[in-house]
C-alpha cells in the first residue's frame, strides 16, 4: 500500500510556492481575488480549507498560532485546525492575540488591536461580495474589473427603502483602498471598522471557491454606505456579564427556557484577560428583556 | 450558570474514539477486509475511484471502510490523499478501440463487427431479492467461450467512417491537457476539463442533469452508439528513455452516444457525439456524463442555452460533491457570532414596527 508521508503544514513544497505567489499577487492588488488552484484538503470544504492553505503556505517553524472561531479558542473547528498545525508542522500555539504571529480566523476578528507583523488569515465561504446580485462567476469579474459597483448600491438602497436600515448585519461589503467591493468573510459588521487601516496582514483564503484575496497593512477599507444613511457599528445594550467590557463583541446565551438571556464576550481571550486584570460584569447587567 | 463551549478538545477526541468504536460494529462479527470489499463491493470500489480520481482499488477499499460506507466520505478521503501526491506527467493516451472488451453494447444497430457482448449486467435480472444470497451461496462458474476473433471498432468510428457523426475534435498532439486539480476553473472553459469535471463530478447529480435532457430541458435526441467496459493498457512517455513504457492496465467504462444532427447550408447534415468515461464498471455514471457533456456542447455547436443542464456555470460550479457536500455540512459549524448580529438587527426592526404600528397587536401576534 502506498503509505502516506507528509511535508512540514502538510502541503507541498510546489502547492505552497503556488500559493505563496497567488499571494503575493492579492497583496499587490488589494481587494481583488486572485484565483488559486485549491487543493483538496483533508478536513471538508467550509471547515476552513482556503484559510488552512494560506497558513499551511506562510507558517515558519517559528511561528505562533492561535486559532478562532467565533471569536473563541475553545470552538471545536479552532481545537481541530490548532491540532492539526501542531502537528503537521510542529509549531507552536497559544490563545493569545499579543503573542500569535499567526491568527487564523472565522468569523470574527480580535478585539485587541492588531500590531505591525502579525498576519490575520480568514476562512471565506463565498469571496464574491456580488454573488447573491449576480450569480455568474463571468458576470461578476466583468463588474469587478470595470469597478461597476452600482447594483451593490441599489441593493443596499432598497434595503433603507424596505427596513428603513442597510439590513446586512454580517458579510457587510468594503470597498478595499478606494478600488475593489470586497466580501469581508462572514464577520458581523461590528468588525468591519477594524479592517481599515489595519497594522497586520490580512489574508483571505476561499478553499472551495478557489480564491485569495488581501488586505495589505495600513490600507483603507470602508464600509459602503450612503450620506444620509452612514455605516453604524451594532451596538449591544448590555455589557459583558462575564467582563463588563462595554465596547466588544458579545454571544447571547440562552439560560433557560424563560427568556432569561445573558451577553458574553465572543473573544474569549479578551474577555479572559480583562477578568484577569480584575474587571468583572454583572450576569444581572441588563440581560435582554421581552421581545420587542 | 453560565456554560461556555468549553472542553472541546476532550469532545472531539472522544467523538473520534467513539466513532471508531461505531465504525467495528459489533466485535462478536468478523472484521470485513480490504479484498472483501475490493472483491464484493467492486462497484463501489469503482465509484470511489472514479469521483476520488485515482486509480487503486486497495486504498479506495481502505476509504470505504473508513468512511463506514459513506461513498462520498470515501471519496473525499481518497481526494484528500491524492492531493498530496506529486505528478511526473500525463500518460499518452489510452486506446478504448483496443480494449479487452468484457461487456459491449450498441443500441443503433441490431449487430456490429466484433457482436453484442452483454458481459456482467444488472439490466436483465429481476429485482427480487435473493434469499440465497444472504449466506453461504456458491455461484455456477461462469460460461466461457472462445474470445472473438475479429476486432472490436468503436460503433461510432464506423458511423465516421460514412461521415455519418462528426469527428471527433481533434487537438494539437503536443498541447498540455487541462487539469483543474492543477489549475484554478475559469470560464468559459474547454472540452477536456469540461469532460474531467464530468468525470470527477458526483454520479447522482449527472444521473439527475442527463435525465433532465431527457425530459425536455435541453433535449438532444441521445441514443447509446455504444457503452463499452473492460481493460486497457496504460503506457507513459519516459523522457530518459524516449519511448513509451507500459505502467500496467485499468478497468474503463466508455459511452458514446450519437445525438442530435447538426447541419447548415454550407455543412453536410450528421449526428454529434456525447462522451463519457469513468473508472471500473460506471455505466450509469458515463452514459449521464455523456449526455451532459452533449448537453454542455450546446453553446459551440450554436444551440441556445436555457436548461440547467447546458449551463457550463451552473454544472461544473455544482458537479463535485466533495464541495458540495462540505459547504451544506458546514452548516453545522457554530455560526452564533452571524446569527446574532442577524439578531440584533431583527429586534431592531421589529421594535420600529412596534413604535410605527399598534404595539399591542404585534404582541398578540406574538403570542
Amino acid at each position: 500500500m502506498n503509505a502516506p508521508t507528509y511535508n512540514f503544514a502538510y502541503l507541498d513544497e510546489q502547492t505552497k510556492r503556488m500559493i505563496r505567489r497567488a499571494i503575493l499577487k492579492a497583496i499587490a492588488i488589494p481587494g481583488y481575488q486572485v484565483p488559486f488552484a485549491s487543493r483538496e484538503m483533508p478536513m471538508p470544504y467550509g471547515w476552513g480549507t482556503g484559510g488552512v492553505q494560506v497558513t499551511a503556505s506562510i507558517l515558519g517553524p517559528d511561528d505562533v498560532l492561535k486559532v478562532i472561531d467565533q471569536g473563541s479558542d475553545d470552538t471545536t473547528n479552532a481545537i481541530s485546525i490548532r491540532k492539526f498545525f501542531a502537528k503537521t508542522a510542529g509549531v507552536a500555539t497559544t490563545t493569545s492575540t499579543e503573542a500569535a504571529t499567526v491568527i487564523q480566523t472565522r468569523h470574527r476578528i480580535p478585539e485587541a488591536p492588531l500590531r505591525a507583523g502579525q498576519v490575520l488569515v480568514y476562512q471565506v465561504p463565498i469571496p464574491e461580495p456580488l454573488r447573491f446580485l449576480e450569480p455568474r462567476e463571468t458576470e461578476t469579474r466583468r463588474m469587478h474589473a470595470l469597478a461597476e459597483y452600482g447594483l451593490m448600491h441599489v441593493k443596499l438602497y432598497e434595503d433603507i427603502a424596505r427596513f428603513g436600515h442597510i439590513a446586512t448585519a454580517y458579510a457587510y461589503p468594503v470597498k478595499v483602498n478606494a478600488r475593489y467591493v470586497m466580501d469581508p468573510s462572514p464577520t458581523p459588521k461590528f468588525d468591519n471598522p477594524k479592517m481599515d487601516n489595519c497594522a497586520a496582514l490580512q489574508l483571505f483564503g476561499a478553499g472551495r471557491e478557489k480564491r485569495i484575496y488581501a488586505i495589505p497593512p495600513y490600507t483603507s477599507v470602508v464600509s459602503l454606505d450612503f450620506e444620509d444613511h452612514p455605516f453604524t457599528r451594532y451596538k449591544f445594550d448590555a455589557p459583558c456579564a462575564l467582563c463588563g467590557a462595554e465596547d466588544s463583541y458579545l454571544d447571547e446565551i440562552v439560560t433557560d427556557d424563560k427568556g432569561s438571556r445573558m451577553f458574553v464576550c465572543s473573544d474569549t481571550d479578551f474577555c479572559e484577560g480583562r477578568q484577569a486584570a480584575g474587571h468583572h460584569g454583572s450576569t444581572n447587567a441588563a440581560p435582554y428583556k421581552g421581545a420587542a | 450558570m453560565y456554560v461556555a463551549v468549553k472542553g472541546g478538545e476532550r469532545a472531539i477526541e472522544n467523538a473520534h474514539r467513539l466513532l471508531a468504536h461505531e465504525r467495528r460494529g459489533d466485535r462478536a462479527v468478523p472484521e470485513l477486509t480490504l479484498s472483501q470489499i475490493s472483491e464484493q463491493l467492486g462497484l463501489a470500489v469503482d465509484r470511489v475511484m472514479g469521483e476520488g480520481s485515482l486509480y487503486d482499488r486497495e486504498l479506495a477499499a481502505l476509504a470505504i471502510k473508513q468512511a463506514r460506507g459513506d461513498l462520498i466520505e470515501a471519496i473525499f478521503l481518497v481526494r484528500a490523499f491524492r492531493a498530496t501526491l506529486p505528478r511526473f506527467g500525463a500518460t499518452e493516451p489510452v486506446d478504448t478501440g483496443e480494449m479487452q472488451v468484457r461487456r459491449r453494447i450498441s443500441a443503433v444497430f441490431k449487430d456490429i463487427p466484433g457482436g453484442q457482448v452483454l458481459g456482467p449486467t444488472f439490466d436483465y435480472t429481476h429485482r427480487l431479492l435473493d434469499p440465497q444470497l444472504a449466506e453461504g451461496f456458491e455461484p455456477e462458474a461462469p460460461a466461457t467461450g472462445e474470445a472473438p476473433e475479429t476486432a472490436m471498432p468503436r460503433v461510432t468510428d464506423i458511423l465516421g467512417r460514412d461521415g455519418l457523426i462528426e469527428t471527433s475534435p481533434q487537438t494539437d498532439e503536443n498541447a498540455l491537457v487541462g487539469d483543474l486539480t492543477r489549475e484554478p476553473l475559469s470560464f468559459p472553459a474547454e472540452r477536456d476539463l469540461r469532460l474531467q469535471n464530468l468525470a470527477r463530478g458526483d454520479e447522482g447529480f449527472l444521473l439527475a442533469l442527463g435525465y433532465s435532457t431527457q425530459r425536455g430541458y435541453g433535449r438532444n435526441h441521445p441514443f447509446a452508439g455504444e457503452i463499452r467496459f473492460g481493460e486497457v493498457e496504460v503506457e507513459f512517455f519516459a523522457e530518459e528513455v524516449g519511448f513509451s513504457v507500459p505502467l500496467g492496465s485499468i478497468e474503463l467504462t466508455e459511452c458514446q452516444m450519437v445525438n442530435q444532427f447538426k447541419g447548415s447550408a454550407t455543412e453536410a447534415p450528421c449526428f454529434t457525439r456525447g462522451y463519457g468515461l469513468a473508472f471500473g464498471q460506471s455505466e450509469r455514471k458515463t452514459m449521464s456524463m455523456a449526455l451532459v457533456d452533449r448537453a454542455l456542447r450546446a453553446r459551440e455547436l450554436g444551440e441556445d442555452v436555457k436548461a440547467p443542464a447546458q449551463d457550463e456555470e451552473f454544472v461544473m460550479s455544482h458537479s463535485d460533491n466533495v464541495q458540495a457536500t462540505g459547504f451544506v455540512e458546514h452548516l453545522k459549524l457554530p455560526h452564533y457570532v452571524d446569527f446574532q448580529s442577524e439578531l440584533g438587527l431583527l429586534r431592531k426592526l421589529r421594535a420600529e414596527f412596534a413604535e410605527a404600528n399598534d404595539p399591542a397587536a404585534l404582541k398578540e401576534a406574538a403570542e
